[in-house]
């Protein structure tokens, strides 16, 4: 505990004026703990909910880390959802989990990016029964494929749609449309 | 020879029908057999007893369900996808069509998750307000559901007792706001405009009145034989399958765990009001029929709280970038003209980031997930829709049980079908 403090010099300055950020740097100190500082990159805090990005290979175990834990009890399953991020070469596709520990009112962001290639992230539906719908959904807005799901299909959307509508290339309004431009205030 | 060939033809329909109930239930017998010959039957979408349009194709051993397959998603709108190309302010009517039977919460959960992001200070007198708002709004949700619970077990009278209370509300939200059921409450910093001497007058009025109504609706249901033989331990959950299920709201509180976002994370001033959070037991029907109806109890001790406290001061935040100028202004001057342009074009400088906040809908935690790349609408943007999150576990709850029962436990979970679909 001692030396996982010693080497966020930031956080513990920080804990010292702010309850919340107080959680976070203990937090932050379990993850370091419990799946090695090298497990998580961009670490963050924006308004004040740690946010740690981590890979695919490595969320699995961390979220079923954290859901045995007896110390934060982050065993709350709040939401996840898909992302999209065209620009980013190999890391365009990404899955954002929000847990919730309710013993302890502390909830934590966890991120991971994939290249959309290899749309493929692991499932949490062993540990979570929230997860089934939550990863349908993102199946079907992103086309993320969870192997080891249950019932892996479209929940919102029919079933012959043959795309993914979430995904930032298509277009709110018909891209061919030529009488209705926004060059100035769209995106 | 045509004969063989529609016999044929007949055969293979009813092999792969077989197939088909076979995926649904790996359970299904594929020999003929009367004796174990299961029933599929079609619960909606267009069902009156589903309160909305989702569909559960439930196999059925007489009147015991064996399995059930939810299809839900008829109308879905695509909010979250429509809310990429739109300014901040014009998502709140796309949250007001996701819980319609309590509006007002979705719409401040949006304004105070974009306040969030903009770091707006709202003055107390709007927070008291939405308070206000929130709670009538609350009280409108479980009166809904308590109600139409009712009337699923073949009490009409109670719910007509209860939908005039909710229509003196509708009027005070009209006061207040203009609209009745999709609200478009409030703006980002505050409210639209203050409570008028008609509203408070309507809002003490129905303080008065209402007490006696519901103690009347309590007396008749509360401890009525035939009303307690129908829903004690009907769709019953455990409160670790409601945690793993990721349930919140009252349907969690009803199987004994006392998490509130009101209380847990206060936002809009919830830590100045003195109330109580009701919680079940056993997670049953009658637990959560009775937990609704003691939050209604303790949300009339929140308005009247706020009421009686109510600040003096503005009705919204001296934040000129995000709140519209009064509509004189803009005629009159120059700077209010400007961000009169500058908002309604949602031209406004909103920051990088991404911010998760939550309220207490009537249902359990609706969340906002927005991340903003610094443009005009959100780069995404995520409800969190308690609804879709324990609707998956109505499948467990039921399995087991008569058909009667689901239509109750269905009615008691409160899934309103624009928050399940958005």
């Amino acid at each position: 505990m001692a030396d996982q403090n010693e080497s966020i010099p930031a956080q513990e300055e920080a804990a010292a004026q702010d309850p919340a950020a107080q959680q976070n740097a203990e937090l932050l100190a379990l993850l370091h703990r419990l799946f090695g500082a090298d497990a998580f990159t961009d670490v963050e805090e924006p308004y004040g909910l740690l946010t740690v990005t981590t890979t695919r290979e490595q969320i699995h175990g961390i979220i079923a880390g954290l859901q045995k834990d007896q110390e934060l009890q982050l065993n709350f399953l709040t939401t996840m959802c898909g992302m999209h991020w065209p620009d980013r070469a190999g890391q365009e596709l990404g899955m954002v989990y929000h847990l919730h520990s309710l013993t302890r009112n502390i909830r934590l962001r966890l991120k991971i990016f994939f290249p959309i290639a290899d749309p493929v992230a692991p499932t949490l539906t062993d540990l979570y029964s929230a997860a089934n719908w939550m990863e349908r959904e993102a199946f079907d807005f992103y086309g993320i494929i969870f192997p080891g799901h249950p019932n892996l299909m479209r929940i919102l959307n029919v079933e012959d749609m043959d795309y993914h509508p979430m995904r930032k290339e298509y277009a709110l309004e018909d891209g061919t449309r030529e009488d209705k431009t926004d060059l100035f205030f769209g995106r | 020879m045509a004969v063989n060939d529609t016999l044929e033809g007949t055969h293979k329909i009813i092999e792969s029908a077989r197939e088909q109930q076979a995926h649904l239930n790996p359970l299904a017998p594929t020999v003929n057999d009367f004796n174990q010959e299961l029933t599929t039957l079609n619960l909606g979408p267009t069902h009156p007893a589903t309160h909305g349009i989702f569909q559960n194709i439930l196999q059925m051993d007489g009147e015991r369900i064996i399995s059930g397959v939810p299809t839900i998603g008829y109308i879905h709108r695509a909010f979250e996808k429509i809310a990429e190309r739109r300014p901040f302010y014009q998502i709140t009517t796309l949250t007001d069509r996701m819980n319609y039977c309590s509006s007002p919460i979705n719409n401040f959960g949006w304004h105070l998750t974009v306040e969030k992001l903009l770091g707006v200070e709202v003055p107390k007198r709007a927070q008291y307000i939405r308070v206000i708002l929130m709670e009538l709004a609350r009280i409108t949700d479980h009166l809904i559901c308590n109600g139409i619970l009712g009337v699923d077990t073949g009490a009409f009278t109670g719910f007509l007792y209860l939908m005039d209370e909710r229509e003196k509300v509708y009027e005070i939200y009209e006061e207040v706001s203009g609209a009745r059921l999709t609200t478009n409450m409030g703006r980002v910093g505050g409210m639209e405009r203050d409570f008028s001497d008609i509203a408070i007058a309507k809002l003490r009025a129905w303080l008065k009145t209402f007490p006696a109504v519901m103690r009347e609706f309590e007396a008749m249901f509360n401890r009525n034989r035939i009303f307690m033989d129908r829903i004690v331990g009907v769709g019953a959950i455990s409160a670790e399958r409601a945690l793993n299920y990721g349930f919140t709201g009252p349907n969690l509180r009803a199987a004994g765990v006392d998490y509130d976002v009101r209380v847990m994370n206060p936002y809009s001033s919830y830590q100045d009001f003195d109330f109580e959070i009701p919680v079940g037991t056993k997670g049953d029907t009658y637990d959560r029929f009775m937990v609704r109806n003691e939050e209604i109890w303790q949300s009339l001790r929140i308005i009247e709280q706020a009421l009686e406290n109510l600040p003096a001061g503005p009705y919204h935040a001296d934040a000129p970038h995000f709140y519209l100028p009064p509509k004189q202004a803009v005629y009159q001057n120059m700077e209010a003209l400007i961000y009169h342009f500058k908002i309604v074009m949602g031209e406004i400088d909103a920051p990088v980031g991404e911010v998760y906040h939550s309220v207490e809908g009537g249902n359990g935690e609706l969340g906002f997930y927005l991340v903003s790349d610094g443009g005009r609408t959100p780069y995404r943007l995520h409800f969190r829709r308690p609804c879709f999150i324990y609707y998956q576990a109505y499948t467990e709850m039921v399995v087991g049980q008569t058909l009667s029962d689901a239509i109750v436990t269905l009615s008691s979970m409160n899934v309103i079908a624009g928050e399940l679909d958005a």
